[in-house]
This record gives structure tokens, sequence and C-alpha cells, in this order.
């Protein structure tokens, strides 16, 4: 099967965001594609590098990036969700003329137009909420 | 290649902002000429309520953001007759037309579509 997740939750504050890493992990495992990772609403704060979580806990942020780099994966932040919460790239950055940015490759910054692209052209969208 | 795409709104208008986020997923869908069909379901029906005032709470009116929803050919909108009774609410409370339909018919609704996706 070929898979695509929708993640919603915000990473520390809620299971989910944990699960969908695992759930992610546990499908390339058993052999199935996954076609695009979407983070939207306060999924949106999973792709800071600047998450610094006590050593004992785990980097969701970092792992994602493994993930993404073992197994080429596309991990798209919606856009205007990341931006409006502070999560923004380089070039958007310096498109809004701020001082700072804390999202990197492998993540992106995309339109919701990325989301229904992986909806029409996945066997199964899931969502964690 | 035009699919039939149900996205379903569980939560209160105000509150979270995922009832906001979901009505922009709706809207960018059908400018990509999906078939979308929206159903509202649970505390979801809150967001059509009739005469919303969210000025004082520093949010945008979420019927103004429905209303928009025919110029986008977005014209089936679903509420079940169950979950407006259980919140004491008939279909003239609405700020907009929308099939009231009953829960056991969400059944057929869903089988109906390609896509489902919930906010």
């Amino acid at each position: 099967m070929n898979v695509s997740l929708l993640v919603m939750s915000e990473p520390y504050s809620s299971q989910s965001s944990l699960s969908a890493l695992k759930y992610a992990k546990a499908a390339l495992s058993a052999g199935h594609g996954i076609k695009r990772v979407f983070f939207y609403h306060n999924g949106a704060h999973t792709g800071s590098a600047l998450q610094t979580p006590q050593q004992d806990e785990t980097n969701i942020q970092q792992e994602w990036a493994d993930l993404s780099n073992t197994h080429n994966l596309d991990l798209v932040i919606c856009i205007a969700a990341a931006l409006k919460r502070g999560n923004l790239t380089a070039d958007e950055a310096n498109r809004y003329d701020r001082e700072q940015h804390n999202i990197h490759a492998p993540f992106e910054l995309s339109g919701l137009g990325q989301l229904l692209d992986a909806q029409l052209n996945s066997d199964q969208l899931i969502t964690f909420a | 290649m035009t699919k039939n795409i149900l996205i379903i709104q569980r939560t209160a208008p105000y509150g979270s902002s995922l009832a906001r986020e979901g009505i922009d997923y709706v809207l960018t869908s059908a400018a990509y000429d999906q078939n979308i069909s929206l159903l509202f379901l649970g505390d979801g029906v809150f967001q059509l309520l009739a005469n919303q005032n969210s000025k004082d709470i520093q949010l945008k009116n979420q019927l103004s953001a429905l209303e928009v929803l025919p110029l986008y050919d977005v014209e089936n909108l679903y509420v079940t007759e169950e979950d407006l009774t259980e919140r004491n609410l008939q279909a003239e409370n609405l700020g907009l037309k929308v099939n009231v339909i009953s829960r056991a018919s969400v059944h057929p609704l869903l089988s109906k579509q390609d896509h489902v996706v919930g906010f």
C-alpha cells in the first residue's frame, strides 16, 4: 500500500505526535510506501529545528529528519499554518523580514494543495490529531 | 481527475483553530475542481449558527467563511437531525441552507465517497 499521513497534533503535547512517527516507521518496515507526511494545524510545530527536549526524551523533529534521510520521505508543512505559528524557512524569513528561521531540509513549507495531492494519490490518508 | 471527497467538521467554531483550518482545506480542494461534500458532525453544527459575532474574541467569523462555499460550487452541506436535537437546535437556527439527514444516513453518505478526511 501507498499511504500518506496527516499530522495535526502538537509535538510533546500530544501522544499522537509520537504515534505518527511510530506509524511511519512501522509502515516502512512492513514494506509500505509513504507518499507524503503533511503537517497541519498544531502539527506545524513538528519541523522546528529549535526543539530542545531533555536528553532522555525523543527529539521529534530530529527523528522525522532521520527517517526522511533514510527513506527519502516527503515532509511537507502547511505554509500558512507554519508561518502564523512562527515556523519559517530561511526563504520565508527573508520574504517577511524576520531575523530568525527554524525550518530546514528535509522539512519544506508548501500549500494545502500538497495535502489534496497526497489524499488523491495515496491508497489511504491516515490522520493523527 | 475529479473525485468525491467528504470533509467532516467535528469541532465548534472557536476555541480551536481546527474549524477554520478545516474550511481552508475545503476551499483548496474545491479550487482544484474536486466534488466536495461537507458534513458538520457533533459540535461541528455550531459552526453553522446564525448571528455569530466573533469580533470581541479577535477571531474571524466562521459563518462568513462558510458563506463563500457556494462560490466554490460547494453546495452539498449536511448535518444530522440527531446532532441538532441533542444541542437544542433546529434548522432555522442555522445561517446557511443545509441538508438535514438522519444519523443512519451518514453511513451511505460515507460509502459514496472516494476519500474522507475529518477536522
